[in-house]
């Protein structure tokens, strides 16, 4: 299994499009992707899950992927949540 | 079997297309039992396949005829059909419950869309409205029904339906919709408003179009004679295509008067000005010769959205039409909401009389920050153009003069901040309650000019609403009890030097124009395409004959009388 921690900086926080992305990256991989915060974990790989979280700016989210390709699930996600300005 | 319904004539011209009913179909759930619960559930999966195909063709036609952003809501209603966290309960219940896929699928919906409308967030209440989308959908292939998608129609069309809403109507493509007919629906409908700004043939409340009409039949919309011909024989065909070729050459013909005043036989000068609701519309006005904006409903602009516009979204539209319009007067109606036009976001309580409650400017009035963000926007874009301001719904002078007073406090703010406000800028009202058009001498003291509402007028004065059919004849632009207040609203304004305008249907009415123009209306607004078939037929009437017809349709009993009253001169 493999894991990282990021924080939101996104002044809207992951909403509408940033969810979108996030579903859409997650679910090109076969491995079980899931996302903490605030104690509570969701699929990733659900739009509504992810949205049903109100994940705001300064918040601390978990990836976590387990799976044949669990490290390029987590590698990929890590570059958008990058590229897209939304989490370091 | 050829057949015809009669309706109302709501939009010029004769259409001739197949007919594609907009319609939702009946998706009635029922519970079964099941029994072999692999097979459902693999009939849900196909259902769930054959959604995302439909789903794909929408959103890539979204992209292509509208941009990124509109096939936006496309991307998210695939991802919500693809939602594990959806379909996983959903097949699970199937095999549990040994139940059908289309109960299983309804059940778990309600339950995602009952949490997501419960959020605190706006933005999350949306969300339930894309789950029931994509439900809809999946129901839909599962039932074997098939969902309406005007987004996707491409070929010519007449669309068949109970009502077109706003948002139907947006979805239509006009390159392909070349007229509609509805089952319910008036002259001042919204399908009927919508039909003349898009300029297609349109007959409205032919009360059986949706039952007589099947997809595909091949119908002809008289928006002339209010008729829709269904299946036609030969003879009629042919016989509506000469109709057609005649039309377009009236068309042709009036098309020559795009250019010139409005000048009566007798020498004597009127405006014909165009009703407007979004800058768009200034293409309509200007290729139909209109001489000013007698009224832009600036409602469209807060409309089909949840939130607020701000005071720049505003601006902008706003500075769009002044500019655009090139010094020729624009009349701005100030926010005129409620009544029969909602705004969710609004939260407004609901009414039993809507009509008769907290609309236009009483709301403006009472919540004054969404009235002064609305009045600094047009302020600031009075230096663009000729702006006018016009409150709607005024009821009694107070009313007018508070307006009036937030409207100084605005200016006064924006000139402490440097920011330049036109210096003359006409303020009038709207005269569409009976209590107004009755003391409209008092009110000219006060007011710039007058904008006659009359579709709101004869619904007050007559008391029927004019949404309700049962008591439509009711509705009677020409009795006299409204030509009368008419009369006084127009003398009131004369005789304080200030002008009297008209914004309602009947500005625009082959047989009210021979009345208004005798009463001395100086300004005519109405739907674009109206103004150049209205100025042949003013260059054809001399004033001071129509001065004496409308002396005695006054002293007529009936509407009756005074329509008769009128053709009878119109045919010598």
């Amino acid at each position: 299994m493999s894991n990282k921690t990021f924080t939101v900086t996104a002044d809207t926080g992951i909403h509408a499009r940033p969810a979108t992305l996030l579903v859409q990256t997650a679910s090109k991989y076969a491995s079980d992707v899931n996302l903490a915060f605030n104690s509570k974990t969701v699929n990733l790989k659900s739009i509504m899950g992810v949205m049903s979280l109100g994940i705001g700016k300064g918040a601390e989210i978990t990836i976590t992927a387990e799976g044949n390709d669990e490290t390029e699930a987590i590698e990929a996600i890590e570059n958008l949540l990058k590229s897209e300005g939304l989490a370091n | 079997m050829a057949a015809i319904l009669k309706g109302i004539g709501a939009s010029d011209g004769i259409a001739f297309a197949k007919a594609y009913r907009l319609m939702e179909p009946d998706l009635t759930v029922e519970k079964r039992d099941v029994a072999d619960t692999g097979a459902e559930a693999e009939r849900f999966r196909a259902a769930l396949k054959k959604s995302e195909a439909e789903l794909e063709a929408i959103k890539e036609k979204a992209r292509i005829d509208l941009g990124d952003d509109k096939a936006a809501i496309f991307e998210a209603h695939l991802l919500v059909l693809n939602d594990p966290e959806l379909t996983g309960p959903i097949e699970e219940k199937i095999k549990s419950d040994s139940v059908n896929a289309e109960f299983a699928l309804q059940e778990t919906a309600t339950m995602f869309v009952g949490m997501f409308e419960a959020m605190d967030n706006e933005y999350m209440k949306e969300r339930a409205a894309d789950i029931k989308d994509v439900t809809k959908r999946v129901l839909a292939a599962l039932l074997g029904a098939e969902l309406p998608a005007p987004a996707l129609i491409a070929e010519e069309v007449v669309v068949v339906a109970e009502d077109l809403t706003p948002s139907m109507t947006a979805q239509l493509n006009r390159e392909f919709v070349k007229g509609f007919t509805t089952d319910i629906g008036g002259r001042t409908s919204h399908s009927a408003i919508m039909a003349r700004s898009l300029e297609i043939p349109a007959v409205v409340g032919t009360k059986n179009a949706t039952a007589d009409i099947q997809n595909g039949d091949l119908i002809i919309i008289d928006g002339l004679q209010g008729e829709v011909h269904i299946n036609p024989t030969e003879e009629i065909a042919a016989e509506y295509k000469k109709r057609a070729e005649a039309f377009a050459k009236q068309k042709a013909e009036w098309a020559k008067l795009v250019n010139e005043q409005t000048v009566t036989a007798d020498g004597h000068h009127v405006e014909l000005a165009a009703n407007i609701g979004t800058p768009a519309d200034l293409d309509g006005v200007k290729s139909n010769g209109g001489e000013g904006v007698g009224l832009y409903r600036t409602e469209f602009l807060y409309m089909g959205r949840d939130n607020l516009p701000t005071e720049e979204e505003q601006f902008e539209s706003y500075k769009a039409v002044l500019e655009g319009m090139e010094g020729k007067p624009v009349v701005v109606r100030t926010l005129d909401i409620g009544g029969d036009k909602e705004l969710p976001y609004l939260d407004l309580p609901h009414e039993m009389n809507p009509f008769l409650g907290f609309r236009a400017i009483r709301l403006c009035l009472e919540q004054q920050d969404i009235f002064r963000t609305q009045l600094r926007a047009l302020l600031r874009a009075s230096v663009y153009g000729n702006l006018k301001i016009m409150f709607p719904m005024i009821a009694t002078v107070n009313e007018f003069r508070q307006a009036k007073a937030v409207l100084s406090e605005e200016r006064a703010k924006l000139e402490a901040e440097g920011i330049k406000v036109a210096e003359e800028i006409e303020l009038g009202i709207m005269v569409e309650i009976p209590s107004t058009a009755v003391i409209a001498d008092l009110f000219a003291k006060e007011v710039d000019f007058f904008s006659i509402g009359t579709n709101d007028l004869i619904q007050y004065t007559m008391a029927a609403d004019r949404m309700n059919e049962r008591v439509s004849y009711l509705y009677q632009p020409y009795n006299p009890s409204i030509l009368r207040l008419v009369k006084m609203v127009i003398e009131a304004a004369h005789k304080e030097g200030k002008w009297a305008g008209m914004c309602g249907e009947m500005a625009g009415d082959e047989t009210a124009i021979p009345l208004l123009l005798g009463l001395g209306l100086d300004e005519f607004s109405m739907s674009a395409t109206s103004i150049l078939k209205a100025r042949a037929q003013l260059k054809n009437l001399s004033k001071s004959d129509m001065e004496s017809l409308a002396a005695k349709a006054v002293e007529m009993s009936t509407a009756e009388e005074v329509v008769e009253l009128v053709n009878s001169i119109e045919k010598n």
